[in-house]
């Protein structure tokens, strides 16, 4: 079947079989590897991606659902000339992350907690953390990241 | 992992999602996803073909009717989660919904599909069960509404006829009060055991995963309405229940949590 989208902000397109899940779709036939497998049974959350502005875990999301409908992933977030997003600047400065591996799926959850909620406080943000695990345990830094982004993006998303 | 293939087929209206269903009777019906998926992906489903319901647009609402709430099948966890009227009105609702899972499978599970999916282990479906509520089913001769008593019929088997689909839920208001307790090791897990206690002029109580579907506690439910104590009800909690043993829990256990978390659920009541 043929499925059309935008992904972080083109458009793209693919003949795909039904069962291709929107992980593989962007992975395989978009090239797009930034969006890691883990788990693959949807505990992990590696696999996040925004599916029109909301976090979602791409491994439990046939690509026909997101046909027409808008994505962003990791790879959407910086600017052309590779100026880093806030949030992704925040995670740097914050030295949230460790082995890397998680670290697409907790910046894109972060945007959608990041647009959930006008003001953010630890708890908030360890609650929006939950479906999302890090294997290095490195869970505190990547909270203070979500803060930090916070404070100096405002109400900007 | 990827599913096992299947034709994929869109509804733009329940009327053509009950011809695409009646056409095949080993097709299923596709909402959030959330259910189905990790059971195609494991092989435990396999479906010949999806009818993905997730874009009938009029499917999404939770508003009042009367002294009930009519919820639509695909209003997502996050709507329910976020929804003033829900928690004006039917607050054990919200906060259920609140809890599960993670932020991003709120976003996609839907009241329906979770329903629809029967899941004793899941937590809708034993707060339908606790509010009484009603739900509405078309099919190809029409309209019906089946109690949630006599919705849940076994392991992941509900009243829905192969060719019906859950198109929406009525709660009834007037429940203001309520406890919930899910314990689990990990925030995201399923419940162990999850109690749901709600009270208008009466207290409901319903137990998540102490059997092959979503139960009432029929045994603490009748020592309140005589007059027990919230310790003398809560003692007798797991009377009736069938609880199977997994790896994170013993049948015995799951017994010894019931009777814990029914008390603090009616403590909560206050």
């Amino acid at each position: 079947m043929r499925v059309e989208l935008t992904v972080n902000g083109q458009n793209k397109a693919a003949d795909v079989e039904p069962r291709t899940l929107l992980v593989h779709l962007l992975r395989e036939d978009f090239g797009m590897t930034g969006t890691n497998v883990g788990c693959d049974t949807s505990s992990c959350g590696a696999c996040t991606v925004l599916l029109d502005g909301e976090s979602v875990k791409s491994c439990t999301v046939l690509a026909a659902q997101a046909d027409g409908r808008s994505v962003t992933t990791i790879e959407g977030l910086a600017s052309a000339d590779g100026t880093l997003h806030p949030l992704q600047r925040a995670f740097q400065e914050n030295h949230a992350l460790q082995c890397g591996y998680c670290t697409p799926g907790m910046v894109m959850v972060s945007m959608s907690i990041l647009a959930e909620n006008d003001t953010l406080d630890e708890a908030t943000v360890r609650e929006g953390l939950e479906g999302n695990l890090c294997r290095c345990t490195g869970y505190h830094n990547i909270v203070k990241a979500v803060l930090a982004a916070k404070e100096e993006m405002g109400a900007e998303l | 992992m990827y599913p096992s293939s299947f034709e994929y087929a869109r509804a733009a209206t329940v009327a053509e999602a009950i011809t695409m269903l009646s056409s095949d009777e080993d097709a299923k019906v596709l909402a959030g996803g959330h259910s189905l998926i990790p059971l195609m992906k494991l092989r435990l489903a396999s479906p010949s073909m999806l009818v993905d319901i997730g874009r009938i647009s009029d499917l999404s609402y939770v508003r009042k009717d009367g002294d009930q709430i009519a919820i639509g099948a695909l209003t997502r966890h996050r709507d329910l989660e976020t929804s003033e009227l829900l928690a004006r009105e039917v607050p054990v609702l919200s906060r259920v919904a609140g809890q599960i899972g993670d932020p991003s499978v709120r976003h996609a599970g839907t009241i329906g599909g979770s329903t629809a999916h029967g899941d004793g282990a899941a937590d809708l479906p034993a707060a339908l069960l606790a509010l009484g509520a009603t739900m509405v089913v078309q099919g190809p001769s029409g309209n019906r509404t089946v109690p949630a008593a006599e919705f849940f019929k076994g392991f992941l088997e509900t009243a829905l006829a192969p060719d019906e689909i859950l198109t929406e839920i009525r709660v009834p208001t007037g429940f203001s009060k309520f406890g919930f307790q899910k314990f689990n090791r990990r925030a995201q897990d399923w419940a162990i055991v999850g109690v749901v206690a709600v009270r208008s002029d009466r207290t409901n109580v319903s137990f998540i995963n102490m059997g092959p579907t979503p139960l009432r506690a029929s045994a603490v439910e009748e020592r309140l309405a005589a007059g027990a104590s919230v310790e003398e009800a809560a003692s007798v909690a797991d009377e009736g229940t069938s609880p199977s043993a997994d790896i994170n829990a013993s049948v015995d256990y799951r017994r010894h949590l019931a009777r814990v978390l029914v008390q603090r659920a009616l403590s909560e009541l206050g």
